[in-house]
């Protein structure tokens, strides 16, 4: 996929959050796609964990605002211990996460959840979900 | 050395099973373990920005009372309790300058410097009783039950906390062999169940635990065993669901190792908890004959 860039669609700023709030040089993954293969939620994501690291590196965020891939990491760190570039992706999904979260908006809300599935829930789950998808 | 027992908020209430089963192999194995006092959540999932502190605080809170309290270890048996209080365990380790923001944070708690070590149940039965020892307790041996391992993610994952090197499974694969079970391998023994993503789905549409499931089914497994209350909800609560959107083709009995540990230690089956698990584990066992009444 060829990556169209401007000023309009790159965030030099982000670049240098996402590395802030990770920890991890992003610009160090050669996008050999390892992260992607390895990834159990990878057929379920709107853009392959591979080129979430390649918006990343270019700090297309706005590029990133609606897709869901992020989202539906759960920080299993399948990527993370595989990665041959030592990258610790899974906190880069995190901090995409929190950059959304950071602004106030939940990627899910908690009072639409049915009742009874609550009621269902293990409170390790809605621990961890609310954690990581509410602000 | 004073091991302080760590439950966590799920093995109060939908995951009864795990820990009753648990306390009452401990009992059967005359090992001792205190339940720790005033134990608070330890945060589910660890905290993966670099400027996330305030999310260490419950878990280090935990790792700081266990010291208060005289304690040299602390024992979980949910895989979340266990990676999240290890991680921050490491952290207050080998991070000073964290450390020190959470101490001074935590103003009115003694210091915390990662003194408590962090054990899972597996490590502590392995180290502190052995295989062989646990072996001469079994009363009812797991004779015929083709059983697989299930780790997940976060008994392995990141290395430096891991029960044991990623790919290897030996601490669930040698407990239940001594229990006299035959192990069952496959291709899904760390792969996510899809974790806590299940509040973003449709019943029924989790492919991550489908694949985990079908691939065990598939090399044969007659079980499928896990320490985890979260994956035991996404595996072994979810197939009736799984199976009406023909994402599974066949059921899979799932339930906690420590129901097995039990049951072979001949526990009596109103111990084990078995009604907070899916109807079919109730049936399998009762079709194997390893089910004692009290």
């Amino acid at each position: 996929m060829t990556l169209p860039l401007n000023p309009q669609r790159v965030s030099v700023d982000s670049i240098s959050k996402i590395k802030e709030l990770s920890g991890e040089n992003i610009k160090a993954c050669m996008q050999c796609g390892t992260c992607t293969v390895a990834c159990p939620m990878a057929e379920e994501m709107d853009f392959f964990p591979r080129k979430v690291m390649h918006f990343s590196q270019f700090g297309m965020l706005s590029r990133m605002e609606d897709i869901n891939s992020y989202w539906k990491c759960a920080s299993c760190h399948s990527c993370s211990v595989r990665c041959p570039r030592g990258i610790d992706i899974a906190k880069v999904m995190e901090s995409l996460r929190l950059l959304v979260l950071r602004t106030n908006k939940n990627y899910i809300e908690p009072s639409q959840i049915p009742k009874e599935k609550l009621k269902e829930y293990p409170g390790i789950m809605m621990v961890a979900g609310f954690r990581k998808l509410t602000s | 050395m004073k091991i302080s027992y760590y439950p966590g908020c799920t093995l109060k209430y939908k995951a009864k099973n795990l820990e009753t089963a648990a306390l009452a192999s401990l009992d059967a194995l005359g090992i001792e373990v205190e339940e720790m006092d005033r134990w608070n959540c330890c945060g589910a999932v660890f905290s993966l920005a670099n400027d996330d502190l305030i999310h260490m605080v419950g878990p280090v809170r935990n790792l700081l009372r266990a010291k208060e309290q005289g304690a040299e270890a602390i024992v979980t048996l949910c895989s979340m309790c266990y990676n999240t209080l290890a991680r921050a365990n490491l952290l207050m380790k080998n991070d000073p300058v964290k450390r020190d923001t959470i101490n001074r944070f935590m103003d009115d708690e003694i210091d915390y410097f990662g003194e408590v070590e962090v054990y899972h149940f597996l490590n502590l039965i392995k180290n502190e009783i052995g295989w062989e020892a646990v072996q001469e307790k079994v009363k009812t041996p797991l004779t015929d039950l083709k059983v697989a391992s299930y780790y997940g993610c976060t008994l392995q994952r990141p290395e430096e906390v891991g029960i044991e090197p990623i790919g290897k499974f030996s601490l669930m694969n040698e407990l239940f062999s001594t229990l006299g079970a035959e192990i069952v391998t496959f291709d899904g023994a760390d792969k996510c169940c899809g974790s806590y993503q299940v509040m973003c789905e449709e019943i029924g549409d989790n492919n991550a635990a489908a694949k985990v499931l079908s691939a065990a089914s598939t090399n044969g497994a007659e079980a499928l065993v896990t320490s985890c209350p979260l994956c035991e909800f996404n595996l072994g609560k979810q197939q009736d669901a799984l199976l009406d959107k023909g994402r599974i083709t066949e059921t899979l009995p799932t339930l906690y190792f420590t129901q097995l540990l039990a049951i072979s230690l001949g526990i009596a089956s109103e111990e084990l908890g078995l009604e907070l698990n899916d109807a079919q584990v109730a049936q399998l066992l009762e079709s194997k004959k390893l089910l004692v009444a009290a």
